[in-house]
């Protein structure tokens, strides 16, 4: 297949990387590959990261080599072109009201947009969730329509609070926990994105695709409650990818 | 399980870890476990646990912790300091010794010497649930170990009570802290991002572990390290022991609690066999890195475990001369500070 490198990480692990873009050929081109190495399970692997352009595999020297899982995995990167199983559609109840959004003012004086049309084009995309991590269960999701893309805040925020939907670059995510974040942030999502209890600890995997449906913030917040009493669950609906 | 031992002090940081979880890195986990997994195992061993029972990782200074179980069996593995005993006997305990304590007494993991990291097991292994298959913490994730957090004072651990009565044991071979050895790497994933004279540079220069050194990463100073073009790359997967580079071109080596992404390049990655050993180094030790193949790297790896199964193999029964007199140190004040056991 052209265009793979394989990069050594150590004696623990090794990159198949497809690229150098965030781009969704580059990622279903990784995604399937992950997906084909956790079906015929080679002997040695641990566990397959997915990234935006490139699949990390973690191994085990006492039962294989990178050498040798070169050329096994060399081997899956043809049958890995094959059709991709279907995946989630996420609809995520997204509330854009400003006490939820401190940002959207302003990303919408630098998009030269209304609020109402950046709320109508971040709502009207499908996102494909590239990558998770940063966080764990953190979504990084795109691509963005061209006028929502903004560099990252100049100011990074110490403290961003648990739920907010933030966009930056050409992405856009959801931060599962409080932490330090220097997205822009424009709407809040009432709902638990990770659970080590789960036997999925992460609602979002890579491979899925999201989108997210306005509610305003008294339903926010009726949301927001029934999920403290485990009482709700974030609709989905299978798709072809 | 059921108490068997009450923090009455925590020490800097001490976190319950095992040898870490995998299979969660997809979703943003880390492995986490023993920064010295090496002397965690050692530990373990001491007191006839699987090398992965979750113990107690201790950095740069260690708790005090107050035995309320009937008995139980200890051993502590890191770095020279010795341990305090403070109960019916007044004692000080060698490290990678174990030993039996009883109900009431008091056991200090005082200041960390020759190391900055050591491990506290006990026999049964600590009781905390498993989360994602472990029980190491991940702090930032507030996930695993105790409550997700380090310990604090008042908290009570679970385990089991010392079942039998195995000998007290120890290592025959001090564990030797290396801290002299170059750390050895493996070149890349993104060693073609810098210069030639900068992997000159990498390889020839001495760099210092920084203030900046935490269970997440160690930021290390030295020669500065210049990148091709830009410092910026799309986001790609990290392992423990993976060296990026930020723009300010000084390394940052990714240890147990990483990121699981990251959007700096990795110069080099640091070899499994040698994480233990880089783990041990405190702010203001020197780090010098040698390069060796991946080839290399798995027949050392290979070497190396089989090196600590014979280590493991080849625990003793402890003699008695190995336990010190206490007022021999209390004269030559090598100790202080032994908290009381009913505070």
């Amino acid at each position: 297949m052209t265009g793979v490198r394989f990069l050594p990480a150590g004696d623990k692990a090794l990159v198949v990387e497809f690229g150098d873009r965030v781009e969704r050929a580059l990622s279903q081109r990784v995604l399937r590959l992950g997906q084909r190495l956790q079906e015929v399970r080679l002997q040695g692997v641990i566990e397959t990261v997915p990234t935006f352009r490139s699949l990390l595999v973690r191994y085990d020297p006492l039962q294989t080599s990178g050498a040798a899982l070169e050329e096994e995995i060399a081997a899956h990167l043809e049958d890995a072109g094959g059709a991709a199983e279907p995946v989630r559609l996420w609809e995520i109840p997204a509330c854009y009201d400003k006490r939820c959004a401190p940002d959207l003012d302003e990303v919408a004086a630098r998009t030269k947009l209304t609020v109402d049309e950046v709320v109508a084009r971040h709502s009207g995309a499908r996102f494909l969730v590239y990558v998770v991590g940063f966080a764990a269960g953190f979504p990084y999701m795109g691509d963005l329509p061209s006028e929502l893309v903004l560099p990252r805040r100049a100011d990074p925020r110490v403290r961003v609070p648990a739920g907010s939907i933030a966009m930056a670059t050409t992405l856009t995510g959801i931060y599962p926990l409080e932490s330090p974040g220097g997205w822009h942030l424009i709407g809040a999502a009432p709902i638990r994105l990770f659970d080590p209890a789960w036997e999925r600890p992460a609602l979002l995997r890579p491979g899925d695709f999201a989108k997210f449906e306005p509610v305003d913030f008294a339903e926010y917040e009726r949301i927001r409650a029934a999920v403290e009493r485990n009482d709700y669950n974030v609709p989905f609906t299978m798709i072809s990818a | 399980m059921s108490p068997i031992l009450r923090v009455n002090s925590p020490g800097l940081h001490t976190t319950v870890q095992d040898l870490g979880r995998d299979g969660f890195a997809d979703v943003g986990v880390p492995p986490s476990g023993a920064l010295d997994a090496v002397a965690l195992r050692l530990a373990n061993a001491l007191v006839g646990n699987a090398p992965d029972a979750a113990a107690l990782e201790v950095l740069v200074s260690g708790p005090t912790l107050e035995v309320i179980a009937e008995a139980v069996h200890v051993a502590f593995v890191g770095g020279t300091a010795a341990l305090s005993l403070r109960g019916a006997q007044t004692r000080s305990i060698p490290t990678a010794r174990s030993v039996h304590l009883a109900q009431g007494d008091a056991l200090q993991v005082a200041a960390l010497a020759g190391t900055s990291c050591g491990y506290l097991a006990v026999e049964g292994g600590i009781g905390v649930p498993l989360i994602l298959g472990s029980a190491s913490t991940y702090t930032r994730g507030s996930l695993g170990g105790f409550e997700g957090r380090p310990l604090r004072i008042g908290d009570v651990l679970d385990g089991s009570e010392a079942a039998s009565e195995p000998a007290e044991r120890e290592l025959a071979n001090p564990l030797d802290g290396d801290f002299d050895a170059p750390i050895r790497v493996v070149l890349g994933p993104q060693d073609d991002h810098f210069t030639d004279a900068a992997l000159e540079t990498f390889l020839a220069g001495t760099y210092a572990v920084s203030a900046q050194a935490d269970r997440m990463g160690f930021r290390l100073e030295g020669p500065v390290l210049a990148h091709k073009s830009g410092y910026n790359i799309v986001s790609d997967g990290i392992v423990s022991g993976s060296i990026q580079v930020p723009g300010s071109g000084q390394p940052i080596v990714l240890m147990r609690d990483y990121q699981t992404i990251g959007g700096y390049p990795k110069i080099a990655t640091v070899i499994s066999s040698d994480m233990s050993r880089l783990g041990r180094r405190s702010p203001g030790a020197k780090v010098r890195f040698a390069a060796v193949s991946r080839e290399e790297a798995e027949a050392i790896y290979r070497a190396e475990e089989a090196a600590i199964a014979e280590r493991i193999s080849g625990l003793r029964e402890a003699r008695d001369e190995a336990s010190i007199n206490v007022a021999a140190l209390y004269d030559a004040n090598l100790i202080d500070g032994i908290i009381s056991a009913r505070e």
